[in-house]
């Protein structure tokens, strides 16, 4: 507690006319401000309060795999409009030219510390990384992929759930999904699922939460319904640190809280200990 | 089906008359020799899922439904067919009983989602339906699902994996309520007829998607006018398809299933 107030007190005064102008982030857990520059300088981690932010898709992969070998699956796959919701396309277009993404997720191959996976990575920046047709169909692949060529599967989730624009096509993404998890794993394979800020609704709901091994990153939140949701039809005041990873290991959901520097290297002993072995 | 140009917010009211019939209603008039199992063996017993074993013209089946009240008294138990984490464990254990005594899964679908408290999501309310999920998809017995009135959201497709899923006339199938549709969507909840309108929720809705196989015909006016039509109605369907699904070998079943829901998704692919 005075270590943040010792922190602001530091920024106020340290901080010079320049770097008050510059744009800040303002951490959604502590309240306290850090410069952009800082932030970006520390893999978007509050500084304050530990914090783990949200990162883009490709800077997902640049931190996580060894350089340059990721290769894209169905990188040209789009969404068409199942229940011809008003304005979905149109959103859509405007977030592929906004984002350079063709919808909420990332899928591939890739190696870390030389051993191949494949891995997976929502980018929230896309519709709140909603799962839809597309995010559900790349899933599918991934791992119907990954059982036929005997490799283990890295998912990064985030996701505020299932995609309303898509209705009921949305939901069934969940059971597809879950479905090529569970033959998956029958099969044998190690699945590895890295919790990042937000993982909820729909999606923890399926292949978030079916993981062989759940990791989170710190304070993060991860939940079924919204708190809004549930402060408002339960009519209960609900604990601060309700829904963020530490609760969610507290009550038995979570196999390990891992720190955004040290994902890497916990993937690839994770990946040794099972048995994958380094590419010659 | 007469009904068939009535809007999805026309046959809501319909789902929500007071007297549409509930599993209760249903469980006497379709089966037979039904005994209630209880409790999910970890936690405790949730009321708004019950189970069991019965026949069904003579043939032993497993039986897990949601449960609307029929007055408040009962929703209150029912906690109004909002099921916890338990109540979807409970299921998956009388399904795994099911599988181990080859016997054919009967679920029958009727909640608004499952339940959205402080306690559900302590207990894990996010993994109890992804385990479902996944676990009925291998599931090694036939599984039927039928929508009796309200199907929203993971809630319903908890108990929605299936070989064959079959939707009374009026009943709906969403992604989330009307309400929270419009809440979510236009911030404004009061929005919901709206939204019921264009979500595409209807029986015929869910066949045309992929999402269901049948619907079953309603007594004019809905399922309340005349319960043992209704019943006899929904008994036909399940003699006939547990029929069919017992008779396939189970490896081809289970391939089917797959193939089923893996199919739903609309997409294109630019190269």
């Amino acid at each position: 507690m005075f270590d943040d107030f010792f922190n602001v007190v530091k920024l106020r005064f340290n901080g010079t006319s320049d770097e008050e102008n510059k744009p800040v982030f303002r951490c959604p857990r502590c309240q306290n401000t850090v410069v952009m520059e800082r932030f970006e300088e520390l893999h978007r981690v509050c500084p304050n309060c530990n914090y783990h932010g949200r990162l883009s898709a490709p800077d997902r992969i640049t931190l996580t795999a060894d350089k340059d070998s990721f290769s894209e699956f169905d990188s040209g796959m789009i969404s068409c409009d199942p229940i011809s919701f008003p304005g979905y396309p149109e959103k859509q277009q405007q977030l592929r030219n906004e984002t350079g993404l063709n919808d909420a997720i990332l899928t591939g191959t890739a190696t870390i510390r030389g051993i191949r996976t494949v891995i997976g990575v929502m980018d929230s920046r896309y519709m709140m990384a909603s799962m839809g047709s597309v995010v559900g169909e790349k899933i599918t692949r991934a791992f119907e992929y990954a059982t036929e060529n005997n490799l283990p599967v890295i998912m990064f989730t985030a996701s505020g759930g299932a995609r309303m624009q898509e209705g009921i096509v949305s939901l069934m993404q969940m059971a597809k999904t879950s479905g090529a998890v569970k033959l998956h794993s029958d099969a044998g394979g190690l699945y590895i699922t890295v919790l990042t800020d937000p993982t909820t609704g729909g999606v923890t709901a399926s292949f978030a939460s079916l993981g062989d091994i759940i990791i989170a990153e710190p304070k993060i939140l991860i939940g079924f319904a919204g708190r809004r949701v549930i402060e408002s039809t339960m009519k209960q005041r609900l604990p601060e640190d309700f829904q963020l990873a530490e609760f969610m290991q507290d009550k038995g959901f979570i196999d390990m809280i891992v720190e955004r520097r040290k994902i890497r290297s916990t993937l690839a002993h994770l990946l040794a200990i099972h048995g994958y072995e380094k590419e010659v | 089906m007469e009904n068939n140009n009535k809007t999805a917010w026309e046959r809501l009211a319909i789902v929500h008359t007071k007297g549409r019939p509930t599993i209760r209603d249903y469980i006497p008039l379709i089966f037979t020799d039904f005994y209630e199992m209880h409790g999910d063996r970890h936690f405790g017993d949730d009321h708004a899922i019950i189970g069991g074993v019965a026949r069904l013209r003579g043939t032993p089946v497993t039986i897990i439904s949601q449960v609307k009240g029929r007055n408040i008294n009962e929703n209150k138990d029912c906690n109004f067919a909002m099921p916890l984490p338990e109540g979807y464990r409970k299921a998956l254990r009388l399904a795994k009983q099911a599988e181990k005594f080859h016997r054919p899964v009967i679920c029958f679908i009727d909640t608004p989602g499952a339940n959205a408290g402080m306690s559900a999501e302590e207990r894990g309310q996010g993994e109890a339906i992804a385990k479902n999920i996944a676990e009925f998809m291998t599931l090694r017995t036939p599984i039927i699902s039928i929508v009796l009135g309200e199907g929203g959201s993971g809630g319903a497709l908890a108990l929605g994996v299936c070989d064959e899923l079959a939707m009374l006339e009026n009943a709906q199938y969403s992604v989330v309520s009307p309400r929270g549709f419009a809440s979510i969507l236009w911030k404004d909840a009061s929005r919901e007829q709206e939204a019921c309108n264009i979500m595409q929720v209807t029986a015929e809705d869910m066949v045309r998607l992929g999402v269901a196989e049948t619907i079953i015909e309603e007594p004019l006016g809905g399922a309340h006018n005349d319960l043992d039509k209704i019943s006899e109605n929904i008994k036909e369907y399940l003699a006939l398809k547990i029929a069919e699904k017992s008779q396939k070998p189970i490896d081809e079943l289970l391939k089917e299933r797959y193939t089923k829901f893996r199919k739903i998704g609309e997409f294109t692919e630019q190269h």
